[in-house]
């Protein structure tokens, strides 16, 4: 198989500037292209569009007050007042990985949060973030968390591990679920447009169907881009919650 | 059932092209998946940390309080608006109050400046009406006065007629001059006998 077929050969990183810091790799890539990229799509949405500070905002200043919102209507509903001070942290959060999803669907484009480096790296920052800010709330309180109140004794030894390794495992399922959905959206697509070009050698016609379905795989993969950038902060939040508020 | 033949035959398609799809990410994944590449870890964490921290501080410490201030700016002219409005509708309620008294007030004026103006008119009528009466009265009280004065005196001729009349009846019927005063005094006797003086 040629190497353009290969659905992984997208995932590849290049080193397009190769830097080295204390023995340590630190090359500017193409994943760093887009890293800096979704930056800068995010700050000139974000500032551009509030420029004007219009009373009655135009279409792109609600755009940049309807993110604003949503978000802190999450952090609202889901964590309380309490959880005003991480909005920056969570909006941050939600829109880096957003736009990552999404540029990652323009054609020829690297897809920042297909790499579960990325991906991990993210989840790794809110489980030690939330493990921070429960033992500062309730110092060795937040141990409370792994024991709910009210259960009979018995259960709690069964209980308590449970709950401790599904706590030690959510860094793992917020990263794997972001870059398993990423990858496997983004092979998905690219085995189908193979599937194109070797159908319509056959036959040309033949090559329309699997076309039609990257077409509607396309507007699934939009989908699950927002979809999976809402579930990476609401997941967030709902961790944030449980570190202000225990169970 | 050629619809469930035709659902089928997609199905099979579909299937095919998954299996046919698994088999290629499975023959490039021998190659080993480039997410699990470890010596292409640290350049994406340090960019990672390098553009998030960057996109931390530009959203915590311009954009967001710029959105906030917006937001911000624009409830507190909606609520500022809503009381001023709030404060004009009680303006306007206090005014049409004050409109209503003033109106009331008038009316009570009018009515009473009108139960004035027919009180005077009916004095005045009154006063003139009895002016004009005690007038007509008193030409009447004259004007039969002056009506006695002439019966009376009418009636104080009626003697010396009646007299003069029965002297000359007498005379041309006995053709001789009567005694004056015995007819004068049997005309006399007969007017006060008909009751006429």
């Amino acid at each position: 198989m040629a190497a353009g077929h290969n659905p992984l050969e997208q995932f590849q990183i290049k080193t397009l500037l190769p830097i080295e810091a204390g023995g340590y790799d630190i090359s500017f890539t193409n994943s760093s292209v887009f890293m800096v990229t979704t930056v800068a799509v995010i700050t000139v949405f974000m500032l551009a569009g509030a420029r004007k500070k219009a009373l009655v905002p135009g279409r792109w200043q609600s755009m940049v007050e309807m993110s604003y919102e949503a978000i802190a209507g999450m952090i609202r509903d889901t964590v309380g007042s309490g959880g005003k001070k991480y909005f920056p942290f969570i909006f941050s959060l939600f829109m880096f990985v957003l736009i990552a999803n999404l540029s990652g669907m323009v054609p020829y484009t690297f897809t920042v949060t297909s790499h579960i480096a990325v991906t991990f790296a993210l989840a790794a920052v809110v489980f030690f973030g939330v493990t921070i800010i429960g033992f500062a709330k309730h110092g060795l309180g937040y141990l409370k968390l792994f024991a709910p109140s009210g259960v009979p004794l018995p259960v709690l030894f069964l209980l308590v591990p449970i709950e401790i390794i599904s706590y030690l495992m959510r860094p793992i399922s917020l990263s794997v679920r972001l870059f398993a959905n990423m990858m496997a959206g983004h092979v998905m697509l690219k085995v189908f447009a193979g599937f194109v070009i070797s159908l319509g050698a056959i036959l040309v016609p033949l090559g329309i169907f699997p076309l039609a379905f990257m077409v509607a795989l396309t507007g699934l993969e939009v989908l699950v881009a927002v979809l999976q950038a809402y579930i990476f902060s609401i997941l967030t939040c709902i961790y944030l919650n449980d570190a202000i508020h225990l169970h | 059932m050629p619809r469930m033949r035709q659902f089928s035959t997609a199905a099979l398609v579909l299937t095919g092209f998954f299996a046919v799809a698994a088999g290629q990410a499975a023959h490039a994944a021998e190659g080993g998946l480039p997410q699990l590449d470890l010596t292409r870890f640290p350049p994406q964490l340090f960019w990672l940390a390098v553009t998030f921290l960057l996109l931390y501080l530009l959203m915590s410490k311009l954009a967001l309080p710029q959105v906030s201030d917006i937001l911000r700016t624009r409830e507190e002219k909606i609520a500022g608006d809503l009381s001023r409005a709030d404060q004009l509708n009680r303006e306007a309620d206090a005014a049409l109050k004050g409109y209503e008294q003033a109106l009331a007030e008038a009316r009570a004026k009018a009515t009473e400046i009108a139960a004035q103006t027919r009180a005077t008119i009916q004095a005045d009528a009154d006063a003139r009406q009895a002016e004009a009466e005690a007038r007509l009265s008193a030409q009447a009280a004259e004007a039969e006065a002056s009506i006695r004065a002439t019966r009376d005196q009418a009636l104080s001729q009626v003697r010396e007629i009646a007299t003069d009349t029965a002297v000359a009846v007498v005379a041309r019927l006995l053709g001789a001059q009567p005694d004056g005063a015995s007819i004068d005094q049997a005309v006399g006797e007969e007017l006060s006998r008909r009751g006429v003086k």
